[in-house]
């Protein structure tokens, strides 16, 4: 396919869908499939064909339209009205009502059971008003499935354009001009990263999609690879263009099935329409993409150890430098990205990078996905400008701690972050701020805490996690988060002493500062800033035992 | 070591489709070492777990040497070299899962089948394992059995599902 064919498939597939008078989306995320979403897409499509709607009213499985607890959801466009915990027995009902009559069914509206007045026009909810949508845009309002859905909306668009409007060098200069720094955690600023790949002569450069999403308690990447994968993909083939590369892979959570599926469908259609493979579009660029299934260890997310698994070994971290971006996978200069950043490279093509660097924070441009869970009135998949404080997260957007609680921590970053108490509720969401509040961003998982949760057993419980999945290969990680842990443990069993107490601090400094890769380094992270916001809580297991 | 010896020559019943299922992957995969990983996954799905007949097949296959092909399995925590049992009940013990009570989930779990995480009934009938975040956060505590994600879990109901596919009472 060319380029004047794409373009016109991309029109007719958009006509396709102005045919229809409306449109509705069943959630089919893995969150709202495990609530039966598919037994209601059956019996919503039965519907429509039993009153003879089909050439009026397109129904298509979407991906994850955020509000995760109260799945299965169903949307209506252009309405944009939502229902929640959507049963089979309430479809018939619910057509007559939204479609027929024009009324919608209040009470089975989205948040119905826990707002005053539920909001008929979702993006009016403050779940969705306080967010803004670039990496998640279109996630939940087309068929992952379908490549024309994608391209309806819009997609590929930016390929093209980087393929003949822009060189090489003017798309890094338009990442680097976005701000943009890399999602997966470490925030290194994306354009640089991309400039050093493209800087380095070799005869082969690897692209490669970190999908291993090990930090417990986040799942943005598996939302986007499940709502929208070919985005992750189009932001792959732009990178193997920028930097000179003729092969990506995604590395994708084997814990991630539907993912996986998904993403290697879209590959398969992509490369169908010529989208993917020998001279795309028909320029001289080729590109291919393979995926590889991770299996399960949280090390891998680590750069160095995830081109070792690739390359089908252990995953073990060597020391940097070098860096990937100079010898990576078998040797030769690599971009590794996350599923996330990928997501967000179209959009900064498409609409130039000024205009994605006008959101956000001074250092911190753009939006970022969260993963709110935890003792939350409204869980799910948000995203929002970097610089939104926690409080507007968790109250306006999340509806405050779940039963009325009292909010306790928010715990970011997994293993490698830690706990932001009470009175730092108004830090701004972005880089920076959290590391001086002795947290870091990481990939995005956000886990509310209230009074229930014990702070110090929250340390034993990262450590834990860090003590069984650390390699082995330097000791300071393999036997240090060890005797944290033990540590920690003998202080929950009401057994520590502040000598005890005090052996953790100095242990905490020797694995942060001497470990190999950012697992250990980190590791100490969730101890040290509990240890922080709430050393009152280890105190009194000491002193007090309770 | 004897034993293993004789476990790295016995030849697999080529007929067996699990057999031909993984010489077909390996073939497809040019038997290239570094698709050792991808292998062993087709392996494991084939079979269920990565009994050492296949691993040794495996290795002669890849021209590997067997510690290499050993240590990559036992290095991932999604490989395994004992069966999961024929029914499989996976507690997440994710952050949200974590604070939302799964630790009370698994000890119930624990005490009603006697089991411990990773080990199966004597018949074979269940295993019960644990993941570190299985990402249905929106919906913890989450519970997987036998491939079915059951959110906002509650212990008595994943033990009515349990007993209703194991036959266990």
């Amino acid at each position: 396919m060319n380029r004047q064919e794409l373009q016109a498939l991309a029109g007719k597939a958009k006509g396709k869908h102005e045919q229809f008078k409306h449109k509705i989306c069943v959630c089919c995320g893995a969150s709202c499939i495990s609530s039966g979403s598919e037994e209601v897409l059956k019996k919503l499509q039965e519907e429509i064909k039993t009153r003879g709607l089909e050439n009026e009213v397109e129904v298509i499985p979407s991906g994850c339209m955020g509000p995760c607890n109260q799945g299965p959801l169903m949307k209506y466009l252009p309405e944009q009205t939502i229902y929640q915990k959507v049963d089979c027995n309430n479809i018939t009902a619910i057509v007559q009502s939204q479609l027929i009559e024009k009324k919608p069914i209040e009470e089975l509206l989205l948040f119905a059971d826990s707002r005053e007045k539920p909001f008929v026009n979702s993006n009016e909810d403050p779940f969705f008003k306080r967010q803004m949508k670039i990496a998640l845009k279109d996630c939940g309002d087309i068929n992952p499935e379908n490549i024309e859905d994608y391209l309806a909306a819009g997609g590929y668009r930016a390929l093209e354009k980087a393929f003949f409007l822009l060189s090489p060098e003017e798309v890094i200069a338009e990442v680097k001009q976005s701000r943009m720094r890399g999602r997966g955690g470490a925030g290194y600023p994306t354009g640089l990263k991309w400039e050093t790949v493209y800087k380095y002569v070799s005869d082969q450069k690897y692209v490669i999609c970190n999908g291993d999403e090990g930090d417990p308690g986040a799942f943005m990447d598996r939302s986007v690879l499940e709502g929208n994968p070919h985005r992750v993909l189009e932001g792959m083939v732009i990178a193997g263009y920028a930097v000179g590369s003729s092969k990506g892979y995604a590395y994708i959570r084997g814990e991630y099935p539907l993912a996986i599926k998904r993403f290697e469908l879209a590959i398969k259609q992509a490369t169908k329409l010529g989208l993917l493979g020998k001279n795309i579009l028909g320029s001289n660029f080729s590109f291919d993409i393979e995926v590889r299934i991770g299996a399960g260890a949280f090390v891998c997310g680590e750069e160095t150890a995830l081109i070792a698994s690739i390359e089908g070994k252990r995953g073990t971290p060597r020391p940097r430098p070098p860096f990937p971006a100079e010898a990576g996978l078998w040797g030769k200069p690599t971009l590794i990205n996350n599923v996330e950043t990928f997501a967000g490279i179209a959009p900064i093509i498409t609409n130039g990078g000024e205009w994605y660097s006008e959101t956000g924070t001074p250092k911190s441009a753009g939006t970022k996905v969260f993963a709110l869970a935890g003792k939350i009135k409204y869980s799910g998949l948000i995203e929002v400008p970097m610089g939104t404080t926690l409080r507007e997260i968790v109250f306006d957007i999340g509806g405050g701690v779940q039963n009325g609680g009292d909010f306790k921590a928010a715990q970011t970053g997994g293993p490698s972050g830690g706990c932001i108490p009470a009175e730092h509720l108004d830090v701004k969401m972005d880089y920076e701020s959290l590391i001086s509040l002795g947290s870091i961003m990481g990939s995005g998982g956000l886990i509310i805490m209230d009074k229930s949760s014990d702070m110090v057993d929250v340390a034993r419980y990262f450590m834990e996690f860090c003590m069984d999945e650390s390699c082995g290969k330097c000791v300071p990680c393999r036997v240090g988060t060890k005797m944290m842990h033990d540590l920690l443990q003998k202080i929950c069993d009401n057994k520590g002493t502040q000598i005890d107490l005090d052996r953790l601090e100095e242990l905490a400094v020797y694995v942060k500062e001497t470990s190999l890769c950012g697992l250990g380094a980190s590791a100490p992270n969730p101890l040290l800033s509990t240890l922080r916001h709430f050393r009152k809580e280890y105190e009194n297991r000491i002193m007090n035992h309770q | 070591m004897k034993s293993d010896t004789a476990i790295l020559s016995k030849e697999l019943p080529k007929t067996d489709p699990r057999v031909k299922l993984i010489a077909a992957k390996m073939k497809k995969e040019n038997y290239k070492p570094d698709a050792l990983i991808e292998i062993l996954h087709t392996a494991q799905n084939a079979y269920g777990y990565l009994p050492k007949e296949v691993l040794a097949y495996i290795t002669k296959s890849l021209h590997l040497p067997p510690s290499r092909v050993f240590s990559t399995v036992t290095f991932y925590h999604f490989f395994s070299l004992k069966s999961k049992g024929e029914h499989t009940c996976i507690v997440c013990t994710g952050t949200a899962c974590y604070v939302k009570g799964a630790q009370a989930i698994l000890n119930r779990l624990e005490q009603k089948y006697s089991l411990k995480p990773g080990q199966v009934t004597p018949d074979n009938k269940l295993g019960i394992q644990v993941a570190r975040c299985i990402g249905a956060c929106g919906l913890a505590p989450a519970v997987v059995i036998d491939n079915d994600v059951q959110g906002k879990a509650n212990a008595e109901e994943i033990i009515e599902t349990i007993n209703a596919k194991t036959g266990i009472i």
